[in-house]
């Protein structure tokens, strides 16, 4: 197996481990750390990438996929923000965070 | 070296992924978020092994200085008084369990088909902290700003939203049409 491979399976390992997070926890901030561990998950990849990717095209400057990992940590920070402070929102309204009884969104 | 892998790789994937598995099945919220600063760490630790300086040290300041932090305050700020009943995993776990298991089989399908007959031993790439910041500041500058204005826009939003609605000044046409 090559290094690449490994690192992918283990970003794919990292992204299931995510979804299922997302997909059977009942509480709204495990809900946003799986949606954040998937986020990581590709950021590992885009990086994997552009350590064993060619590098011998004219145009770009070898700098390509880090960029986009950078990007994506910055947008991924915003995310956590947003959705974090709706979640604090929801549970002064509500009293809650477990989104089996979370079914109406108006205070 | 084991498999071909050195011990370094071995130790940092299995720490990324033991972290990610006990933010998945712990009970305690707290032991879940302190288990995701453990896999932001492996995972900030495979970039250094990948080369990537920037982008390791990035996710440490970022991931585990304010994305951890930010989710234990909100972890301790929406928990109730008292111990709550708690009850973790939702009733169609078994369903979405099967969705990630075959979204990681699939994944992994894919990675082990791919893979090219002979290792090619491409040098690593080289990104300095000095070139980072030149590319950024000249043929990535329009990203970098529109970047900037999401996450000023983001945090402000955030704040707003998660503002007492009381504190929220009403405008004078609102205040007036209640009376």
């Amino acid at each position: 197996m090559t290094p690449l491979a490994a690192f992918l399976i283990v970003a794919a390992l990292v992204f299931a481990i995510g979804l299922a997070i997302s997909l059977t926890r009942r509480n709204a901030i495990l809900v946003l750390i799986g949606i954040e561990l998937m986020l990581n998950a590709a950021n590992l990849n885009l990086i994997a990438f552009w350590r064993f990717g060619p590098h011998t095209s004219g145009h770009s400057d070898g700098l390509t996929g880090m960029m986009f990992a950078i990007f994506s940590i910055a947008v991924a920070a915003a995310e956590a923000a947003v959705g974090l402070g709706l979640v604090i929102a929801y549970h002064r309204h509500a009293k809650t965070t477990d989104l089996d009884a979370m079914t109406r969104m108006k205070g | 070296m084991i498999f071909g892998f050195s011990i370094a790789f071995l130790l940092t994937a299995a720490l990324t992924v033991a972290g990610a598995l006990a933010a998945a099945l712990l009970k305690n919220l707290v032991h879940c978020a302190l288990s995701l600063t453990v896999t932001f760490a492996g995972l900030a630790l495979l970039y250094l092994q990948l080369g990537a300086q920037f982008a390791g040290f990035a996710q440490i300041l970022v991931y585990i200085g304010a994305v951890a932090i930010l989710v234990v305050f909100a972890i301790l700020l929406t928990r109730g008084a008292g111990v709550p009943e708690y009850r973790g995993f939702s009733t169609s776990w078994l369903l979405g369990l099967v969705i990630a298991a075959a979204t990681f089989a699939l994944l992994g399908w894919a990675v082990i088909k791919s893979l090219p007959a002979k290792v090619v031993a491409s040098a690593a790439p080289a990104a300095t902290v000095q070139s980072i910041g030149a590319a950024l500041m000249s043929s990535y500058v329009l990203p970098l700003e529109i970047v900037a204005l999401l996450l000023t826009v983001a945090l402000i939003g955030a704040v707003i939203v998660a503002m007492p609605e009381s504190r929220i000044p009403k405008s004078g046409a609102d205040a007036g049409g209640g009376q």
